[in-house]
This record gives structure tokens, sequence and C-alpha cells, in this order.
């Protein structure tokens, strides 16, 4: 049940609940759609940028407890951050999840902030693609001219 | 044998005749632990396990029977061939064929649609013809018949169902008129468990002279399938879902039909003679088998069938009821729980809702249970479209399904609402 409790835990149940940025942008200037084939998950993620700076970010879409408070996470740690900054998040948070939890090193939880809650998805392989759905689909949003359509089954992406 | 802990599940009265425990013991896989907990397998919708029997097979397939079939005049290519031949014999007595030439060997239920889309579709159905499914059709009976349908500019008609998850038999008649060439109908709902009236819909299809194929993936494995009394035109299955191995099912197509089809792919044995300027195809059932067939699971498979027609499906049928009744009131009393699909007629399949909990998250709450249910769409994404909801958690049922893993079910539940304060 450890797993399951840290899997679980407060925080991530209360951005399932509660998600932050769960919004609609009007005239976003990036708009990306992120889908699961697999499970149905969907989300729909928009942003406004100031250069590269992330000036505004929100999303709507349904599916699990995990990849909701993943988006919900996502959308608080890149507000107001520039697009490289986003991208090492991703990386970091991309690692974390994806980490060999057999292996003794110890994940590096503490400069990922909040993200870090996410941190047990690792004991949960089949999970890690609800995790990591909504910063594919920021990526993509990021890289792409205005709109764009991103699944994790592209490119078989953890 | 092995006496239960006394609980609420020993209370409820089976057929003394079916000794579930001793069946148990015929699938070495149920003695598992996961994650330190007995393995409750409810995910047989998806596939069955293997008895022993099966396993069995495969092993002395492949020490002392493995060759090519159909053409060696060696010890071991008459043994398989030998071994092969019977197994089609068996799948004809499954399904109560009336010739083992009709009798088409496939990798699974998907071929199968596929075959007679590729075949009999190409062949018969054309511009402005009309192809009838339902709306409770597993993705392998639906797009096999789009890609028909654009390719010959053709129309898909669909049977709606009501809220309950069954079939409006009313609108079906309507759909059939001079234009309708096909009907594809599901026997059992993979992600729904309703019973389709099957027989009544493929006589209303032959009043008008149209064919229909019955996909009887989920219903091999739960009722007694005589495509003779049904009448129906073709009806496909997976062995891996009546207890056999992964990769093998079957086609059974009225001979009538068989003869007026194409090849579905040229190759080996699928030839009576060969010259370049003129190719002969071989007799039923071999024109729709080229190339050398999956062997080890065609026999494989057929220990399967011999394993579920020994436990009996008249037994079968009668345990499962109970189980299923058990099962739908130990759920339903859980508070925030929808059931998807509660029709009056129902195989062994439990699809729902937990309040605004995702599958997901039950599904992976119920794994550290031990419990395996199956999460998602169930490749029935028009199903779950029709019911406004993204996705089910879904138990499904197998003859060596106990009342006590219902109820470590239930109380896996209960852990779900706990986690999640639902």
């Amino acid at each position: 049940m450890s797993g399951l409790n840290e899997l679980y835990q407060e925080l991530i149940l209360d951005h399932n609940k509660n998600p932050r940025n769960f919004k609609k942008i009007e005239n976003a200037d990036k708009l990306v759609e992120g889908y699961n084939p697999l499970c149905g998950d969907h989300y729909t993620i928009y942003l406004n940028m100031d250069g590269d700076l992330i000036k505004d970010i929100g999303f709507q879409g349904a599916g699990c407890a995990i990849s909701k408070a993943s988006a919900s996470m996502m959308t608080t740690a890149v507000k107001g951050v520039t697009k490289k900054e986003a991208e090492e998040l991703f990386t970091k948070f991309h690692a974390l999840v994806t980490r060999d939890v057999h292996d003794n090193n110890e994940a590096n939880i503490e400069e990922l902030g909040c993200l870090g809650a996410l941190a047990g998805v690792a004991e949960f392989p089949a999970r890690i693609k609800c995790a990591s759905l909504a910063w594919h689909a920021l990526h993509g949003a990021l890289n792409s001219e205005d709109k764009a359509v991103v699944s994790t089954e592209d490119s078989k992406m953890d | 044998m092995k006496t239960q802990s006394q609980s609420t599940a020993t209370e409820i009265e089976t057929a003394p005749s079916f000794d579930v425990q001793r069946i148990r013991e015929d699938f070495p896989i149920l003695k598992q632990k996961v994650h330190g907990k007995p393995l409750v397998y409810l995910d047989n919708a998806a596939t069955s396990q293997k008895p022993q029997a099966v396993i069995d097979t495969l092993t002395r397939y492949y020490l002392g029977q493995n060759a090519n079939i159909h053409r060696g005049v060696h010890y071991l290519s008459e043994i398989a061939t030998y071994e092969y031949e019977k197994a089609r014999g068996k799948v004809k007595l499954f399904l109560n064929a009336s010739d083992s030439r009709e009798i088409i060997f496939v990798r699974g239920t998907t071929e199968g649609i596929n075959l007679v889309k590729d075949t009999y579709g190409r062949k018969f159905i054309g511009k402005n013809d009309e192809i009838v499914i339902s709306a409770m059709e597993h993705h392998s009976n639906i797009v096999p018949w789009q890609i028909l349908c654009e390719e010959k500019g053709a129309k898909l008609r669909v049977i709606p169902m009501n809220d309950r998850g069954e079939l409006l038999l009313d609108e079906y008649e309507k759909l059939l008129n001079e234009h309708t060439k096909f009907v594809s109908v599901v026997y059992v709902s993979n992600s729904l468990g309703t019973i389709n009236p099957i027989k009544k819909i493929i006589q209303r299809a032959h009043e008008r002279g149209i064919p229909v194929l019955v996909d009887g993936a989920q219903a091999a494995s739960h009722l007694k399938v005589n495509v003779q009394d049904l009448d129906c035109d073709f009806f496909v299955f997976s062995g891996h879902k009546v207890f056999g191995p992964t990769g093998i099912g079957a086609l059974y197509g009225k001979t009538k039909y068989l003869e007026q089809m194409p090849p579905y792919q040229g190759g080996g044995d699928m030839i009576s003679s060969v010259t370049f300027e003129k190719t002969t195809y071989n007799v039923l059932p071999y024109k729709f088998e080229a190339g050398t067939p999956n062997i080890a699971d065609v026999i494989g498979m057929g220990t399967g069938i011999d394993y579920v027609t020994g436990v009996g499906f008249e037994a079968i049928t009668a345990y499962e009821k109970e189980l299923l009744k058990y099962a739908t009131e130990a759920i339903s009393n859980i508070e925030g729980v929808r059931i998807i699909g509660t029709a009056e007629e129902k195989a062994g399949v439990i699809s729902f809702v937990l309040g605004t909990v995702h599958a997901h998250d039950v599904g992976t709450i119920l794994d550290q249970e031990g419990i395996a249910v199956r999460t998602g769409h169930h490749c029935t994404q028009p199903v779950m479209q029709r019911f406004g909801i993204p996705a089910t958690a879904r138990a499904s049922f197998a003859f060596y399904n106990t009342m006590e893993e219902v109820d470590a079910l239930a109380r896996g539940l209960g852990k779900v609402k706990e986690i999640f304060g639902a």
C-alpha cells in the first residue's frame, strides 16, 4: 500500500479535484491537443506567449487522476517561465517518472518543487503515460506554429 | 478438495455438480500471488487463462510432433497433419457445423472478419450498397467494414440500442432494405455483456436474402454455439478467449458462400496447381489457408475446446449466471457505482463507473489488491460515446471465478472509495 499512498497522495488528489488553470484561453497563441488513444485521456492546452515567455497557460479535458493532476501541476510550474526553462523542467520531470525504481539512485525531487509529488508514478509503469501526457502536449505546443495534436502512441513515447 | 472459508459467498447456492475449486486446480496461473495478494483474475473478456492440458499440448507438440503439414511423407509430418485436422474436427463439433470444410483457421476474430470483408465483401458489395452493424460492435467489427465502404462507395448503417444496452430490433428492421447486402453483428458484447437476440437478427436478414456474420468472440466461452440452429452464414471466434492459445481462431462459413468467394491470400497450400499462365485454387477449406499455418496453436485450441466441452456448457451457463447475479448485486450495492449495460440477457461481464473516479485509477488500485480488471474503452469507443463516458472499469468472469473473488472485488472498490474520498 505504500506505493499506492505515494501515488495517490493528498496533493495529487487535490489537483485532480480542483485542477489549477483549468480554463480555456480565448484567442490563445498556441493550442495543442494531447490524447492517449489507448485509454481516451484527452486534454487541450492553451498557451499565450510573450516572445519566449509563457505568459499564460490553461487546460481543459478529461482523464484519470494522475493525468489531470499532472497537467494541473505542470501549468503552475511553467506559467511565467521561458520556453527553454519549461523544456528543462520537462526533461527533469520525465527522468523522474521514468527512473528505474530498483536503482538506488535517489531521485532529485527537491528541484522539481510540487512536481516531485508525482515521483511515485515511476513504480507504476502503466501510468507513466498518464503523468507525461500534458507535458508531451506542452512540448508539442512550444514547438509548433499554432495548432497541433499529440498522441501518446505517435512515437511510443513514455 | 479445499473448503472455502465461511463467507457470505458460501451461502450462495450453486449447482452442486459444479466444483469450482477442482476446476481452479486445472489452471496453474490462478495459484500465483500479485503484489503479495492472491491473483483475482477478472479480465476474461480480454483473454482467458489456460488449463494445464492446453499447456501440455503445446509442449507435447514441440517435443515430439513438430513438422510441416499437408506435404511431407515422413512420420512427423503425418502426425502433425493428423493432429491439425483433428483440431478442425473439434471446432466443427464445437460450433455444430455440418462439415469440417466449413472451418477455416485464422489468427483470431479480427482476421476472420477481415477475411470475409476482403473476399465476400470485395466481390459482392459495391457502390451504394449498405452494410448493417450494431451500436455495440468491437472496433474489429466496425473498422474493416468502414474500410470496405470507403473502397467501394458503400454505406455503413448502425442498429441503435437503448439505455440498458439492448439493440432495438424495430429500428433494425427499418434499416433493412433493397440496398442492404450484409449484416455483421456481435453475439455477446465485450463492453456491456449484452447477449443479443442473434437468431432473430439472422432471421430478419434472411427474409430478405441478406447473409449474416456473427462475431462470436465473447459468446464462444459462455454459450453453447450451434451455427446450424442459428443459421448464421459466417461465425468467427478466437481460441485465446476459449482457454486456448493466442494467435489462433476460426471462421465458420456456409459452403455455398465459401465456394463463391475468391481466395484470401495467395501462397502455398491454397492451390491445386500453379503455372505461370494460370493457377487453380485448392478445395475448401485450404483455399483460405495460404502458407504454413499456426499448427501448434490450432492443436492447442482443440485441447482448449475439449476442456470447455468437458466442463459442459449447461454447467458453465448455470454457474456463470449465479456468479453474475451475485457480482451485480455486490457491485451495485456500493454507493456511487453505476453499471453500464443492464440488459435483460447478459453474459458474465460487468462494466461500471465509480463516481467521478476515473477507470484507470480504479484499475491501478484494484491491481495493488491482486485484482485484474480491464479499464478504458474496451475497443468500443462508440459504446462509450453512446453512454457519455470516457471509460469504464470492467470485471469479466469465467467459470473458474468464485463468489469469494467477487467479495474481493467489492472490498477493492471500497479501498478505491477510501483513497478518493468518494
